[in-house]
């Protein structure tokens, strides 16, 4: 276990690493040799250019892809090539970029069919699903948590895409999970929810590991302690948010001649 | 009155109209209500996969049939099999023979897996045509209905078509509040999530391909126990029950009564039934006015007949 101490906060162990995870589709290679680690209590934020294989990497931690090379580990256990599910229950929750919820059902019943997820067997046939007290409210406190508790009973086809975006998160949370892939959390989002969001991320953070994919750079440097950079599918660099708005690489590839985060 | 006191009192005179039926309609009338019960089981079952669980099913006769070859074979030539025992294995085949269809027929989705049901109920249907030990295309016979005996006691008898009525009304409404249970447990709840977003269901944790079988050999189950009753009411089984016409059939009564709904496979059976007899009294190419019929349902009642009296009610109070 690797143990440093990171200014006054001490951050623990590696929860979640890749070594030399790629993807290939075809002749591309959309994921490539890619070794990342998040941290218990960190933000781990990867950030890169439309098409440098963000997405395609959290496909990979999350199972819904499998890699064509390399290796992912979680809490020390290889867990490459296993189902979404299996991962999701390992205790890795994300979130989509594109919205990928219930529609037709209320966003409470979004939230409770994630958090019933977590009760074991839902092989469970006579006890009707709102009289298991735990598991509403775990969904309560998601709602609560993304702020949307007044819309609770609203079906989400009726929100604005703003409150769908925070719905993703609820349910994401409701799975009650120790590892977080945020897939563009503020995409499409208000800057009054941006900043709520970004404020979640942040506390969430406190336990948590997040890696976090996003295109909002002012978000990115207020809440990431380690960023990595990627370009057609490969790192590019990796460090401390300082240390990459120093790289002068980064800035020629990706983050322009504007200093990042100085808005 | 408020809704809820309008739908007890309409839930109670159906109840009513349905226990005096016996007493007050002809034989043939009785017997014909029958059909429509059992007829109506299968289509709920039917409506679990494709209603609930966005499970298209060309195949789900295949357990219908099981069920009543399985009544068919246990019968003894000139006595009734038991009841208490023939019932619950006929279901059990019927289950287990869902499992292991399913458990290969669920690893496809969406047009293939309507494909690969219908080919698993042909394949089905033609061992049963073609092999001599059930028959072959003539079927068996069932020369005594199951005996209904407890120890040598005998509260009912299925000879009698009214206690045979009164045995499938409790069959079928029993299926009726079990599938109403199970839809609201955990299982039916993530069932219906898989129909909605099942790659999300995945990535919440649920390892949806079990919940699908189980889904799956529930239904067969019940198809199973359609097909039993069938069997004993007609007293012959042969390869078309089995077929994709009644599989056809099924899905038919589920979209014209309204799927995703419990009524409305049950109004669907009624329908179809009823407007079967009705069109055939008209003339001898009923099947055209059948098919309009559904065409004109299908266009103007995209939620089935169920779907009218939802529409009627929201007339009635205006929306908020």
């Amino acid at each position: 276990m690797t143990r440093r101490h990171d200014g006054a906060r001490r951050v623990s162990e590696v929860v979640l690493e890749t070594a030399g995870l790629s993807r290939r589709f075809g002749g591309l290679a959309a994921v490539d040799g890619v070794s990342i680690r998040c941290r218990h209590g960190e933000v781990h934020a990867v950030i890169g250019p439309n098409g440098a294989g963000k997405s395609t990497l959290i496909n990979l931690l999350s199972g819904d892809l499998r890699p064509s090379q390399g290796t992912v580990t979680l809490f020390g256990r290889d867990v490459t090539g296993l189902s979404s599910d299996a991962i999701s229950r390992l205790g890795v929750g994300r979130s989509y970029q594109k919205t990928n919820v219930f529609l037709p059902f209320t966003v409470f019943e979004n939230c409770r069919l994630a958090a019933q997820a977590r009760m074991g067997s839902s092989m469970r046939f006579v006890r009707p699903a709102h009289a298991y007290r735990e598991v509403a409210e775990a969904a309560r406190r998601a709602i609560d948590a993304v702020g949307l508790g007044a819309r609770a009973d609203t079906p989400v086809a009726a929100l604005s895409h703003g409150e769908q975006r925070q719905v993703e998160i609820a349910m994401t949370l409701a799975t009650n999970p120790r590892v977080l892939l945020l897939d563009e959390p503020l995409a499409g989002t208000g800057a009054e929810e941006a900043r709520a969001i970004v404020a979640l991320v942040a506390q969430l953070a406190r336990d948590h590991a997040i890696l976090l994919v996003e295109h909002d750079m002012d978000a990115v440097f207020a809440v990431a302690n380690v960023l990595t950079v990627m370009t057609n599918g490969a790192v590019l660099a990796s460090g401390t948010p300082a240390a990459i708005r120093g790289n002068r690489a980064v800035q020629e590839a990706y983050l322009g001649t504007d200093e990042p985060g100085a808005a | 009155m408020t809704r809820g006191a309008l739908r007890l009192v309409a839930v109670l005179a159906l109840a009513a109209l349905l226990l005096a039926l016996p007493l007050l309609a002809e034989k043939y009338y009785v017997q014909f209500a029958t059909k429509i019960l059992i007829m109506a089981i299968f289509a709920m079952s039917l409506d679990l996969l494709v209603g609930y669980a966005g499970l298209v099913s060309l195949g789900h006769a295949a357990f219908y049939g099981l069920g009543a070859y399985a009544l068919a074979l246990l019968s003894p030539q000139y006595a009734g099999a038991n009841l208490w025992t023939s019932l619950p294995l006929a279901v059990g085949v019927a289950a287990a023979a869902a499992l292991a269809i399913g458990s290969l027929a669920l690893r496809t989705s969406g047009v293939y897996f309507i494909m690969v049901t219908l080919a698993f109920a042909q394949m089905l249907y033609f061992v049963f045509h073609d092999t001599k030990f059930a028959g072959g295309s003539d079927g068996m016979y069932i020369y005594v209905r199951p005996v209904a005996a407890i120890l040598g006691w005998q509260p009912f008898s299925l000879e009698d078509i009214r206690h045979f009525y009164y045995a499938t009304l409790a069959l079928a409404a029993g299926t009726f509040v079990a599938l109403a249970v199970l839809l609201r447990s955990p299982f039916g709840k993530v069932i219906s999530g898989i129909r909605v977003n099942e790659h999300r269901m995945r990535s919440l944790g649920y390892a949806t391909f079990r919940y699908k079988l189980v889904c799956f050999a529930i239904a067969g189950g019940l198809a199973g126990l359609a097909g039993y009753l069938a069997a004993a009411q007609h007293g012959n089984v042969n390869p078309d029950m089995m077929g994709w016409h009644l599989s056809g059939g099924g899905l038919m009564m589920v979209i014209l009564g309204g799927m995703g709904t419990l009524t409305g496979p049950v109004v669907g059976a009624v329908a179809m039934l009823a407007l079967e007899v009705a069109f055939q009294g008209v003339t001898k190419h009923w099947q055209l006015l059948m098919g309009g019929f559904i065409v004109l349902v299908a266009l103007f009642l995209p939620r089935g007949l169920i779907g009218l009296a939802a529409a009627a009610r929201r007339r009635r109070e205006p929306g908020p």
